[in-house]
């Protein structure tokens, strides 16, 4: 009897929960609402289920329960019955798998008058490219990556010159208007997702993969990551701000075309975002994977190996290039060694990194 | 003809010489069978004590500082593989498949006796050498228990610039090995051994599940083989099966042209039939529990036998629902989404055919009846949500969220977890020859059952939120409110206290050995062979000089012209009054 009160209690909390969760969908801001109702009619009929199967089983429980002597009845087949019970099955999951494959219809098939962006994955910061005025991406090879050609464009494609190239993993986005997103990464699988769009695709190097929404709603979002991509899998966060069409232009005018990257010096800010350090190294002061650079610069560090030392040029330039060698006390030995960096480059972190520090 | 082997009818034993052949390299199906429970069970919970440090970390981040992300993931990964494969896999064909086969179908041990040993040696191995990797430096592979390419084999991933990520592919290489060898005896046993009259449709259920889901592992396991090996080759000899051109430490690696979704179909190929290698066994003991406590005839043994073989026919072509975000072809979601939902019909008639075995029955709440009861909520539970994710549209926004972490650890840990303690409830009798402690068993029932229930049930809608999983912290996410927090916080007290709880199904099971009640032959009242031995515990060749002969179907529960409300499988119809 127990179990028929703790089960029946478990059933109508699980279907009562529905109407009371404090979790629930993120407030849409996109036009996938229809896989919300996806959702819901799935919940519906699955609920149904759920309520009359278990319903049937504790019915069972209370009507038969175990007297000394009975016979239970003796019913080996019953073959209308179960004809009966897999077609009702079948008419259930046609109902579930009639909205599921036109709403993936409608996922798949990708518009034709909408913005296009390039996202591109790599661990653990997200980059994005608009084709520019003549609206045709730059030709990209996977061998022409520098930490200097962050998006592997061909230098010589006359189509990649006015690429218009977000390096800070914040895109914008006019409201009200389709959006195709092209997705490629530079080394592991990742994912962009963001809750309030709905829509999700893994970036995989290599390849490229689509995904199209709409936003509809003004507004900053976060992309988090949902393809496991490593140790700094859940940094790799992200903002998307959906503007007003006017605020999106502005704001598009002011980002570098790929000329003007391949013409600016050696700067630490842009090449710490480009290589994604900053995904581990925080410079608000707040601890990551690895030690944050606000206020570090001149300090004592205790490494693994038990020495202590001082963050200096040296020290900086070390652990950059050859991390495993300094592993500061407290943090996993997960950073890879970057070591192809040019003298120039590695000069302009730490001048950067000392900035932190006034 | 060895002198130490005796002959039965014409058939010839193996028989020990001494303490070592009698229980260590023994070649006798009942003792590989606690062989395998016992290193399944251990290396499980090593498995938990795994989830219990990952919940740690979710539910009081920053409490212990030894767990940083590098170990959480750590965790993560050698908690999902353990509990798949070295845990459910090994216990339900291994332990379960072992020790049924021969006792239920009427035969004096497996086809192969010494293969079978050799089954469990290499099985054991492949167990030491996952162990192993927790003492290599840099640790066990942390790449999540997909080992999805490219970043499981390189720096950035914890473990994959050790020796770990080997180690992981080499065991599991090992574990193949030793799957096939068992997994060819349980076939060929099935096929070729059993007793006279014991026809294909008078097996009992679970025999026809372990049989097909041994036929999903055979099919299945090559391709995760091929994966890992090529895996291996990409990592220690740098081809690029499944690595494309990568930029990363600042520089252009030396691979190229290969698809890191290759290894996802690959891997996929075996991974879901391998939920059904756990299933299917799960849905046989649930089978012979439900008619045994209920003391009714299973419902509808045709059709159960039928859906059967058509779930483990679909169970091939249904993987890449796994893989709708993935970056394949989107249209191949129009297939697979079609599949998917077709195998929850057959799905759907065993659940139907479960619950009305209750009907008009005489129902006994025994210990193993509660833990089938609980089995057919969650799997319920679980197996309906599995309906959204196989939905392609739907399980986008779902998809690698906490969504899939509740629907999953319902369907393929819980329930199958259940469904194993009724199982060893069930048969601990016919091992030891002894009672487990009723008292205790319920205890660990409940906190088992509301716990986990309460563990996983409001994942799915921290799912509905968007959190997603495989996170090592959500702090710095602004759409995931504080409730989120506390939510972790009680979901990892949950966790805590029913991890304690498994020791009181380990107590029983020592204290039952020296002090429990001293069991009847047939303490249930089953109708199957196992239970009709000459000798119980059965002794070596199970059945003395005569083996038994089968007469009628497994379920015969409250058969009419009978006395008794049961009439085991091998008496005849003269008998029966």
């Amino acid at each position: 009897m127990a179990f028929v009160i703790v089960t029946a209690i478990i059933v109508i909390g699980t279907v009562l929960w529905n109407f009371v969760s404090p979790w629930w969908f993120s407030p849409l801001a996109s036009n996938w609402g229809f896989l919300d109702t996806t959702i819901l009619i799935s919940l519906v009929i699955t609920g149904i289920a759920f309520v009359l199967i278990s319903v049937f089983i504790l019915y069972c429980l209370v009507k038969f329960p175990y007297r000394e002597g009975h016979k239970s009845e003796y019913e080996p087949e019953n073959p209308a019955l179960e004809l009966k019970l897999t077609i009702i099955t079948t008419i259930g999951v046609i109902a579930l798998l009639a909205p599921g494959l036109y709403a993936w219809k409608l996922y798949v098939e990708l518009p034709t008058d909408a913005l296009e962006v390039e996202g591109v994955g790599q661990q653990w910061v997200w980059s994005y490219r608009f084709p520019g005025e003549d609206g045709v991406y730059g030709s990209t090879s996977g061998r022409l990556f520098s930490s200097k050609n962050t998006f592997g464009l061909d230098p010589d494609d006359p189509y990649g010159q006015d690429d218009i190239l977000i390096r800070s993993g914040e895109v914008h986005l006019p409201i009200n208007n389709k959006v195709v997103f092209q997705l490629r990464s530079k080394d592991v699988l990742h994912d962009f997702y963001v809750p309030q769009f709905r829509a999700k695709m893994d970036l995989v190097p290599g390849q490229q993969s689509n995904l199209w929404f709409e936003p509809t709603l003004l507004g900053t979002y976060e992309v988090a990551c949902a393809e496991y991509c490593g140790t700094g899998h859940y940094a790799m966060r992200g903002v998307v701000v959906v503007d007003t069409q006017e605020d999106f232009n502005s704001w598009l005018a002011e980002q570098p075309t790929f000329a003007d990257t391949m013409n600016e010096g050696a700067n630490g800010e842009q090449i710490v975002q480009t290589l994604g350090c900053v995904a581990c190294h925080s410079i608000d002061g707040s601890d990551g994977i690895g030690p944050t650079w606000r206020d570090t610069y001149g300090t004592n560090r205790s490494l693994s190996s038990g020495e202590t030392v001082v963050v200096d040029e040296d020290y900086i330039k070390t652990s950059i290039v050859n991390p495993m060698s300094q592993i500061a006390q407290g943090y996993a030995p997960v950073m890879p060694a970057y070591a192809t960096l040019s003298e120039e480059e590695l000069t302009a972190i730490t001048d950067y990194i000392k900035t932190l520090s006034e | 003809m060895d002198q130490n082997s005796a002959t039965y009818e014409g058939q010839q034993m193996y028989d020990p010489k001494g303490w070592w052949d009698t229980y260590v390299f023994s070649q006798d199906h009942k003792v590989i069978a606690l062989q395998y429970v016992c290193v399944a069970l251990a290396i499980g919970l090593t498995g938990m004590f795994l989830s219990l440090l990952m919940r740690m970390q979710l539910g009081f981040p920053g409490l212990f500082e030894s767990i940083d992300a590098g170990s959480y993931y750590q965790d993560v990964t050698m908690h999902g593989m353990i509990m798949v494969i070295y845990l459910l896999t090994a216990l339900f064909l291994g332990g379960f498949g072992n020790y049924l086969i021969p006792l239920m179908l009427g035969c004096r041990d497996m086809a192969f006796p010494f293969v079978n040993m050799l089954s469990f040696w290499m099985y054991f191995l492949s167990v030491i050498i996952l162990v192993a990797s927790f003492f290599v430096e840099s640790g066990p592979t942390g790449a999540g228990w997909t080992l999805y390419p490219p970043q499981s084999i390189l720096e950035g991933t914890p473990g994959a610039d050790g020796a770990g990520i080997i180690l992981m592919l080499a065991s599991l290489a090992v574990f193949i090995v030793a799957f096939t060898m068992g997994g060819l005896n349980y076939i060929t046993t099935v096929l070729q051994s059993r007793a006279k009259g014991m026809t294909l449709m008078r097996m009992p259920l679970i025999i026809w599940c372990i049989f097909l889901a041994t036929f999903l592992g055979l099919l299945a396991f090559p391709a995760l083989l091929v994966g890992a090996i090529m895996l291996i080759f990409d990592r220690v000899l740098e081809t690029s099966f499944f690595m494309p051109e990568i930029f990363k430490g600042g520089e252009v690696l030396d691979y190229g042209g290969g698809s890191p979704v290759l290894f996802q179909h690959l891997f996929w190929f075996f991974g879901h039939p391998e939920v059904y290698i756990i299933a299917l066994p799960a849905f046989g003991i649930i089978s012979e529990l439900i008619s045994v406590h209920a003391r009714k005839n299973i419902f509808g043994y045709n059709m159960m036998v039928w859906a059967l073989i058509a779930i483990a026919g679909i169970a091939f072509i249904v993987w890449a629902h796994h893989m709708y975000v993935a970056g394949m072809n989107p249209y191949l979601g129009f297939f697979f989404a079609t599949t998917t939902l077709i195998i929850a019909v057959p799905t759907a008639i065993k659940v139907y055919n479960w619950v009305l075995t209750l009907w008009n029955a005489n129902i006994k709440m025994t210990v193993p009846m509660l833990y089938c009861l609980a089995f057919l909520v969650t799997f319920l539970n679980g197996g309906l949500t599995g309906l959204f994710l196989g939905n392609v549209a739907v399980d986008v926004p779902l998809s690698d969220t906490y969504f899939v972490v509740g629907h999953f650890h319902m369907v393929m840990a819980v329930s199958p977890v259940l469904a194993l303690f009724g199982g060893l409830y069930h048969w601990y009798p016919s091992v030891t020859g002894r009672m487990l402690d009723d008292t205790l068993g319920k205890i660990h029932f409940w906190i088992t059952f509301v716990g986990t229930y309460l563990i996983y049930f409001p994942m799915h809608y921290i799912g509905f939120l968007g959190v997603p999983r495989r996170y090592y912290s959500n702090e710095q996410y602004d759409f995931i409110p504080q409730s989120v927090a506390d939510l972790n916080q009680f979901i990892t007290i949950c966790a805590l206290i029913v991890g304690a709880a498994q020791f009181i199904l380990l107590y029983n099971f020592i204290k039952s050995y020296y002090k429990g009640a001293i069991a009847p032959k047939n303490p249930w009242g089953a109708c199957t062979l196992e239970w009709q031995t000459l000798e119980s515990p059965p002794g070596h060749g199970n059945w003395g000089e005569q083996l038994p002969v089968v007469y009628r179907w497994p379920y015969e529960y409250g058969l009419p012209e009978a006395t008794a409300d049961f009439v085991p499988q091998n008496v005849p119809d003269e008998q029966i009054t």
